[in-house]
């Protein structure tokens, strides 16, 4: 699977009939297709600018279509990247990114241009941000194409687990440790670390970091926690020495939860984790243990903390508290703007998001629902279900378990934060802010993301690619034709 | 690990079904809840945003225009010769809502009317935004101009209103003072909320009522017209006799003087005719006949008149006229003459002219002659409807001619040249002290009587500029006159 095995032209159809007709050969790469996608979401997200500019009755020009051979271009590097580092990758995975992160771009824009020139309540002028999300989009694929050169392969990180697992914990804690000149409460959360100009979330990247400790950990000490503990309710109950990993990790929600006031991660990282011990143990004890000490862990939280309290009643009343500081008005306006954009929305740059709070970053759901309306959003939620489930497939034909471990909750993690912020934007359950991957603006949420998606498609490229064996098994179809795969486990 | 991998892939979906159910929830089933909200100000804005209609008269003369401006109501509302015109055409505030024909026909002027739905279909299908049909009036433009100065050249409190007898269209409606809805329909919110203070403070003679449609006087003398419509429907004649007394005493009192003018006798005789009753204004006949026709008669032609039609509409509401209780038939008497409880808008009083001069028939007023789509089409159009058959044609003939005579009576300025009018004056007291109160001034009239073209009714407030002395034919049968003049001449 190195770069130089690629033969030019693997793509063309001529290549594909020859390679799918003639067995012992390479199976397709695919990467014509996603090359395709790529083109179609580049016109979709041209498509996207071009309505938002008309509906601001701007003057359209040239501009737009360069803009939009830029967006191509930059993905095409991505994809070229792909195709030299890992042609066997998912062909699916990078065009639904792009389309998100392209029409997380549109909003962004258009949220500017809503805001251009006006005086802000602290006095500032609204500063437009879209550039700068671009060229965090640039740096996110740059670090993604760096991730799939010096990873060629992902049992790598599986060795520097305890350190990946450091570097995640620093990276979690530090905002909620450090003094606030350098980690300064912004919202009520304290996960901002602020050096010099540039505000970064290291919780965004603690996250990646503790997955791959976790599956490595996971994968190394797996035999220990299949032992069964005592039976009870029907359930092998894990021995009770077994539950360190667990407590531990519960612990880090909590104290998540405390120090900084980040219910959103705090949630997201124990949901990770639980999905992991249930994925490495298959035991559905952990999950209901791991539930139930969530649960615990977020009633004690409700009792003792005011900011807890709030959330929960503005997602049982938004409209009785909204005139409540700290109360329902951020919610509410949210709904209105979904409601108000109703089935097909008011149009893209037709809508009010303005009178939507956090309308770039947590809320941007919720713009999206507005203008694009419940078609739109449920068009967005199905391509990020897309994403993780393709994800999730590469994961299941891996042949490794670590790289099993690792996708599945890299997949699983995607879909749970979307599941967590656009649950919070419709009231489904209380608003925990975290970031839209890839849609909302600010620089660690995509960076880290890109790195999730990178580690994805090359836990995929190792699904889809042949077998490097020294003893060819001529009869053997491609491994991404068939649905499951009965792999040894490695030793 | 593919079992549990494969459970975390439905735990995905399910994810993102609840999420889609409950997007469906928020912005498809429930949506209304939200939509509708109160605090929801989307609404209420895109109201705004979207290009209203314009009110025209006539002659096609715009009276309330739109323009485009930069701020984020995008239109503003414009009226052109707001205070001549402001009784019709009311106000459209952010703050404070909308009145008059703004309120009346506001579906129409934002584009929601279900006439206009064709059109809001091919706005979607277009992206184009919806735009506001236009409403054009029945005034006639000089009409109205001349009307408003007569009641603003003297600084009165009062209003005009001219009708056209064979249709109902209703030529001319003032009411002084006025205000310029500009202010309230401006986008500065501190210049809405001042003139609204202003406008509304107390010694400011309360501009933002239509006197014409809002206002209830007493009557007065104008209101012989309807006790000898009675009178001539029960079977007496014009030539009928009455008492001719100058003074007589309320029946079933001894000390309750019931005077004419000034204590005045009723011509020369013993007694007095219907006819001369009329043309002199005397109350002592007038008791008389009105006890003689009797309370139940004199109701009943009242309503044919349209008292007590609560649901008159033209399209703004108007108030509804009122006989009052008469439980006596000292009160009897007294509400012969317009006085006690018996209340009317300058409207309903017009209307009584018109219906004389159209032969009997009631016709509905109106005020909305055409409505038209955005693109000018003309969508709607008022038939002229008759309401009722208040007098046989006979009787209407007989009583034009006892008006006529009645003018002919009447002193005041600004006789018409050439044209035959047919009228009646009216010096209406109100209050506790009726003597010490100065007195309203009324005129009711059509002209040319045989052939009607014009009604009209002139209400002046507490006697104009001839304070005590006030009498209908010295303040309100000039400013009746000359609107007549200005409507017939050059015809």
């Amino acid at each position: 699977m190195k770069g130089s095995s690629v033969p030019a032209g693997e793509g063309s159809p001529a290549a594909s009939v020859a390679t799918s007709t003639s067995p012992g050969l390479r199976p397709p790469t695919r990467r014509g297709t996603e090359l395709v996608m790529l083109a179609f979401a580049a016109g979709l997200v041209t498509l996207a600018l071009i309505l938002v500019e008309l509906n601001q009755e701007r003057s359209l020009s040239l501009r737009i279509l360069w803009l939009g051979l830029a967006y191509l271009g930059l993905f095409g590097a991505a994809h070229l990247a792909v195709r030299r580092w890992a042609p066997y990758a998912d062909p699916v995975i990078l065009p639904c990114v792009a389309l998100l992160n392209g029409l997380g771009l549109v909003v962004i824009h258009r949220i500017d241009l809503a805001f251009e020139g006006v005086t802000l309540p602290d006095g500032t002028v609204w500063d437009p941000v879209a550039f700068k999300q671009v060229v965090w989009t640039g740096i996110g694929l740059v670090l993604f194409a760096a991730t799939l050169k010096f990873l060629s392969d992902h049992r790598t990180l599986a060795r520097f687990g305890y350190t990946f697992g450091l570097a995640g914990l620093v990276a979690l804690m530090l905002p909620g440790v450090l003094p606030g000149f350098i980690a300064p409460e912004i919202n009520g959360a304290k996960i901002w670390l602020r050096i010099g100009p540039f505000s970064i979330q290291p919780g965004e990247f603690a996250k990646v970091l503790l997955m791959v400790f976790f599956a490595a950990f996971l994968v190394s000490k797996r035999d220990l926690f299949t032992v069964a503990g005592r039976r009870f309710l029907g359930m092998d109950l894990p021995r009770a020495r077994d539950l360190g990993p667990l407590f531990a990790a519960w612990g880090v929600a909590v104290a998540v939860m405390v120090l900084q006031k980040d219910l959103g991660s705090s949630l997201l990282f124990f949901g990770i984790v639980l999905v992991l011990l249930y994925v490495a143990t298959e035991r559905a004890a952990w999950v209901v243990l791991g539930v139930g000490m969530f649960s615990g862990g977020a009633v004690i939280g409700w009792k003792l903390f005011t900011h807890v309290q709030q959330r929960v009643a503005n997602w049982q009343d938004p409209i009785g508290r909204y005139d409540i500081l700290g109360g329902g008005y951020q919610i509410a306006q949210s709904l209105f703007g979904l409601a108000t954009g109703g089935i097909g929305g008011a149009g893209l740059g037709a809508g009010r998001p303005e009178m939507i709070p956090e309308r770039n970053t947590d809320f941007i759901a919720a713009v999206i629902g507005e203008e694009l309306g419940f078609v739109g959003l449920a068009a967005v939620l199905l391509i990020y279900m897309v994403i993780a489930l393709r994800g999730l497939r590469g994961a299941i034909s891996v042949r490794d378990s670590f790289g099993k471990l690792l996708g599945g909750g890299l997949a699983f993690a995607l879909c749970f934060q979307v599941f967590i912020i656009v649950g919070g934007v419709t009231n489904l359950i209380p608003m925990t802010g975290i970031t839209a991957p890839f849609l909302s603006y600010g620089g660690s949420s995509l960076l880290a993301n890109y790195i999730l998606i990178a580690l994805l498609l090359r836990i995929s490229a190792a699904a889809r690619a042949p077998q490097r064996a020294p003893k060819p098994k001529p009869q053997q179809p491609a491994i991404a034709d068939q649905h499951t795969v009965m792999v040894e486990r490695p030793k | 690990m593919n079992t549990p991998l494969r459970r975390v892939g439905i735990a995905m979906m399910v994810m993102i079904v609840l999420l889609l159910g409950n997007a469906t929830w928020v912005q498809v089933i429930n949506a209304d809840e939200w939509r509708l909200d109160p605090h929801n100000k989307r609404v209420l804005l895109d109201e705004y945003a979207r290009k209203r209609g314009l009110i025209t008269v006539a002659d096609g003369t715009v009276i309330a225009d739109v323009k485009e401006t930069t701020d984020r109501l995008r239109y503003l509302r414009t009226y052109n010769n707001g205070p001549a015109y402001a009784p019709v055409t009311g106000y459209l505030s952010v703050i404070y809502g909308a009145s008059g024909m703004e309120r009346a026909e506001n579906d129409l002027l934002n584009g929601s009317d279900d006439r206009l739905f064709a059109r809001r279909v091919s706005a979607l299908i277009t992206g184009r935004d919806p735009v506001g049909g236009n409403v054009q009036l029945t005034l006639d433009s000089k009409l109205q101009q001349v009307a408003y100065d007569q009641l603003t050249a003297k600084g009165f409190t009062g209003s005009v209103v001219a009708i056209k007898p064979a249709t109902g269209e209703i030529l001319a409606m003032a009411s002084t003072p006025s205000y310029d809805p500009n202010r309230l329909a401006s986008h500065d919110s501190q210049e809405q909320q001042a003139a609204w203070k202003e406008l509304t403070a107390d010694g400011n003679g309360t501009p933002l009522i239509n006197r014409a449609t809002q206002g209830l006087y007493p009557p007065g003398s104008t209101y012989k017209v309807v006790v000898a419509a009675a009178a001539l429907a029960d079977g007496q004649t014009k030539d009928s006799q009455y008492t001719a007394a100058g003074t007589i005493n309320l029946p079933g009192t001894s000390n309750a003087p019931f005077p004419n003018f000034n204590g005045q006798p009723c011509g020369g005789g013993q007694t007095a005719s219907m006819e001369l009753a009329l043309a002199k204004s005397c109350n002592t006949a007038f008791g008389e006949m009105a006890a003689k026709v009797g309370k139940s008669k004199l109701t009943a032609q009242s309503n044919k008149f349209g008292f007590n039609d609560s649901d008159l509409k033209v399209p703004l509401p108007v108030e509804t006229s009122v006989l009052g209780a008469i439980p006596d038939e000292a009160a009897l008497y007294q509400s012969g003459i317009g006085q006690r409880d018996v209340r009317v808008t300058p409207l309903q009083n017009a209307m009584i002219a018109a219906t004389i001069a159209n032969g009997g028939k009631r016709m509905q007023p109106y005020l909305v002659s055409k409505v038209l789509g955005p693109d000018l089409k003309q969508i709607g159009e008022t038939k002229p409807d008759e309401l009722d058959t208040a007098m046989t044609s006979a009787n209407a003939a007989t009583l034009r001619d006892m008006m006529i005579q009645s003018e002919v009576n009447t002193g005041g300025e600004g006789r018409l040249a050439n044209i035959q009018v047919a009228s009646k004056t009216g010096t209406a007291e109100h209050g506790e002290k009726a003597s010490e109160n100065k007195p309203h001034a009324w005129y009711i009239a059509f002209a040319p009587a045989q052939k009607p073209e014009i009604a009209i009714a002139v209400i002046v407030e507490d006697g104009g500029d001839r304070g005590l002395g006030a009498t209908g034919g010295k303040v309100a049968a000039p400013i009746g006159r000359a609107v007549m003049n200005a409507y017939l001449a050059g015809r």
